[in-house]
């Protein structure tokens, strides 16, 4: 494979198509064609109207919380020895991840579009509840489309989704997992296309969803980068963040893009190891192919069929992934490694020991990439990571991985 | 392009002041050597043109019985190698009946597009329908496949307006696969009146022949559609009948033939038969 020709810019992208090289793009069915492409007109005409940029501000200052912290985790630093670590508290928001930037975004757009009913797909229920919430705010009805194999394993978050008045529907289909909910999704969509719009929760799907749901999360790269600049006076060395289908990642590296000292790892899920078939490693495991509307690097078989990914974290167990990512990580500008399944686990227990912090097993996978690393740097030296959501979610997994009762 | 089994068998269909009878069935559902057997019994029964459904593991655009057959496909061991050759084993027997692979892009894009639209040709196969590719990314597919002299069959939907459907019909070739209903297949039921105001509508962009499907499973609704479209798609009840047909474990049994075989042959009466004056 030859080496893609680097851009004198990394934040240009993506083409009036939709590309991010030779990713992203609109591979949809004709029905959804059209709906597309006014979705792409709706979000330019917003993108460019004063008052949609200052109602999302003043919701996501007054609703949401932000600007989210950037806290320096002291604790963990002298745990670790080394460089001095950052978290940036997206987990301090409103319904406790990053999920509630992109759905106060969209669902702003989708009242602007004159839609009336919302839809969403979700993997560990965090955008779902997200996608439950705006709804209610802003008095909408919201279908949730969620695996049922997901319905059983993240109950507390299906009952908040229902209780915010959403409709929970199980999804049978296929391997009842995120990959077949947003397949469902789809198909909803394609049936209804009139009155709703639909909700997608990452920076994945045709365009102009990885743009638009990188523009939303953007916000938390833009605050990180400004904190650090008045907290300490420069950029960090190193940018740290969990990759299911992206969002929380690209949205705190894409302002980091352009600054050459500043070195960007996502972290993918290894699962059980990258030998075997039970990890959710597309860019490390994976290879370029075209599912949910955009080409990206996907887990698939000899055949071109999509394989189930695995992570003990429900938030990465996507087998795609957004494809700004697949870009960013030809050009080499991100590196992306894997974090097993166990790493993960004491990662999550060494912040909450050593922080008093209890982290989504998401944003463990982050931390445990930290943990690798700040030893290994000098202690003048700055790692930011991404504390993409809050981990109360996740205690009933723990406990029972870790064999703790509950 | 040079004249594909689709022009000709459209051709003549014509000629007789009928309807094309266009059948859907998934490859390799519930085995290759069952679905053989139905590749062979369709012309049989009246089946004009054959969609083959290339099994996929996320079939966004299809319904429940075309998911579940896939599925069983899958599970079968079908993939698009073994799709080629029960086209190159049907072709052995029947040099006429045209084959058009349905489907989604990722295993084409997979085996890679210019090695696919040769390897399908050489194959037998005379036309392609890939739900997930839009007119937008034609330089991907479809260009490689005309020069290569497959048909590429596009889809138009209610949603697809005056404005899009030149941009829609412009690589099209073959046939103008209408989808009567904003939906997966098999879903609602069309109804007749708006998809005849469709098809007028899209005649008026070309001199392609229309066919219409998706939630076509009767036989009136066959009669009623094909007497204004010039070729009219059953699927979802075609497979749905292999499916009843299996045993517990899956597994086609003697009923699945001659299932399909009656139900085909039901329909086919009813298309061919949508422009005959009513008698009194």
């Amino acid at each position: 494979m030859t080496a893609p020709i680097l851009p004198n810019s990394f934040t240009t992208g993506p083409d009036e198509r939709g590309h991010f090289g030779i990713y992203g793009g609109r591979y949809v069915a004709e029905t959804l064609m059209p709906l597309i492409l006014e979705l792409q007109a709706a979000y330019e005409a917003a993108k460019a109207d004063p008052a949609f940029a200052a109602e999302l501000s003043n919701l996501s200052n007054h609703y949401a919380g932000r600007p989210s912290k950037l806290y320096f985790a002291e604790g963990l630093t002298r745990h670790l020895g080394g460089a001095r670590i950052f978290f940036k508290r997206e987990d301090l928001n409103h319904t406790g991840s990053h999920k509630i930037n992109n759905c106060l975004g969209q669902i702003l757009l989708a009242r602007r579009m004159g839609k009336t009913r919302i839809i969403a797909e979700t993997g560990a229920g965090q955008h779902g509840v997200a996608s439950a919430t705006v709804s209610a705010r802003f008095g909408f009805p919201c279908v949730v489309y969620m695996g049922a194999t997901d319905v059983e394993r993240q109950k507390p978050n299906v009952f908040r989704m229902k209780l915010l008045g959403a409709e929970v529907k199980p999804v049978t289909a296929g391997n009842a997992t995120l990959k077949d909910a947003m397949n469902e999704a789809l198909r909803d969509w394609v049936t209804n296309v009139e009155d709703t719009y639909y909700l997608i929760g990452t920076a994945a799907g045709p365009h102009p969803y990885p743009e638009m749901v990188r523009d939303f999360q953007s916000v938390i790269g833009k605050e990180a980068r400004a904190q650090m600049l008045e907290q300490e006076g420069r950029l960090p060395d190193l940018v740290i963040a969990a990759v299911g289908g992206g969002s929380n990642a690209i949205g705190i590296f894409h302002p980091f893009l352009d600054d050459a000292s500043v070195e960007i790892v996502g972290v993918e899920a290894g699962g059980h190891g990258l030998d075997g078939d039970e990890h959710c490693a597309s860019m490390n495991a994976g290879r370029p192919g075209v599912l949910h509307g955009n080409r990206t690097y996907l887990l698939q078989d000899a055949d071109g069929q999509i394989l189930e990914g695995h992570s003990v974290s429900a938030g990465l167990d996507y087998p795609g992934v957004g494809p700004e990512h697949s870009w960013l990580r030809d050009t080499g500008r991100v590196t992306y490694v894997p974090i097993l399944d166990d790493e993960a686990l004491d990662a999550f227990q060494v912040c909450t020991r050593t922080e008093g912090i209890i982290p989504a097993l998401e944003s463990a996978h982050a931390i445990a990439e930290a943990i690798k690393r700040a030893p290994t740097m000098a202690p003048d030296k700055i790692i930011v990571v991404n504390l993409s959501g809050r981990g109360d979610k996740d205690i009933h997994t723990v406990g029972k991985l870790t064999g703790l009762d509950i | 392009m040079t004249e594909t089994r689709i022009d000709r068998r459209f051709a003549a269909v014509k000629a007789e002041g009928r309807p094309a009878f266009v059948t859907f069935l998934t490859a390799g559902d519930p085995d290759p050597a069952t679905t053989l057997a139905l590749l062979a019994a369709l012309p049989r029964a009246g089946a004009d043109i054959i969609e083959l459904g290339m099994p996929f593991s996320d079939p966004m655009a299809d319904g429940p019985a075309v998911q579940a057959a896939g599925l069983r496909a899958l599970r079968g061991g079908m993939t698009l190698n073994k799709t080629l050759d029960l086209v190159r084993e049907f072709r052995k027997t029947d040099d006429v009946t045209p084959i058009v692979l349905m489907g989604y892009y990722n295993p084409i894009y997979s085996h890679g597009s210019e090695a696919f639209v040769v390897d399908a040709k050489a194959a037998g196969v005379d036309g392609l329908i890939i739900v997930d590719l839009p007119p937008e990314a034609d330089d991907e597919l479809c260009l490689p496949a005309l020069k290569a002299g497959l048909n590429f069959i596009r889809l138009a939907t209610p949603t697809t307006d005056d404005k899009r459907l030149p941009a829609v019909l412009t690589n099209t070739s073959g046939f103008v696969y209408y989808v009567s209903i904003n939906g997966i297949t098999g879903s609602a039921a069309p109804d007749t009146s708006r998809v005849a105001e469709a098809v007028d509508r899209i005649k008026r962009h070309t001199r392609l022949p229309v066919a219409v499907g998706f939630g076509v499973r009767t036989a009136e609704q066959a009669a009623a559609i094909g007497a204004k479209a010039d070729g009219v798609v059953v699927g979802s009840a075609i497979v749905q009948a292999v499916a009843d047909s299996l045993d517990a474990e899956g597994r086609a049994t003697a009923a699945t033939v001659p299932a399909v075989e009656a139900l085909v042959g039901a329909l086919a009466v009813s298309v061919r038969g949508a422009r005959r004056p009513v008698a009194a």
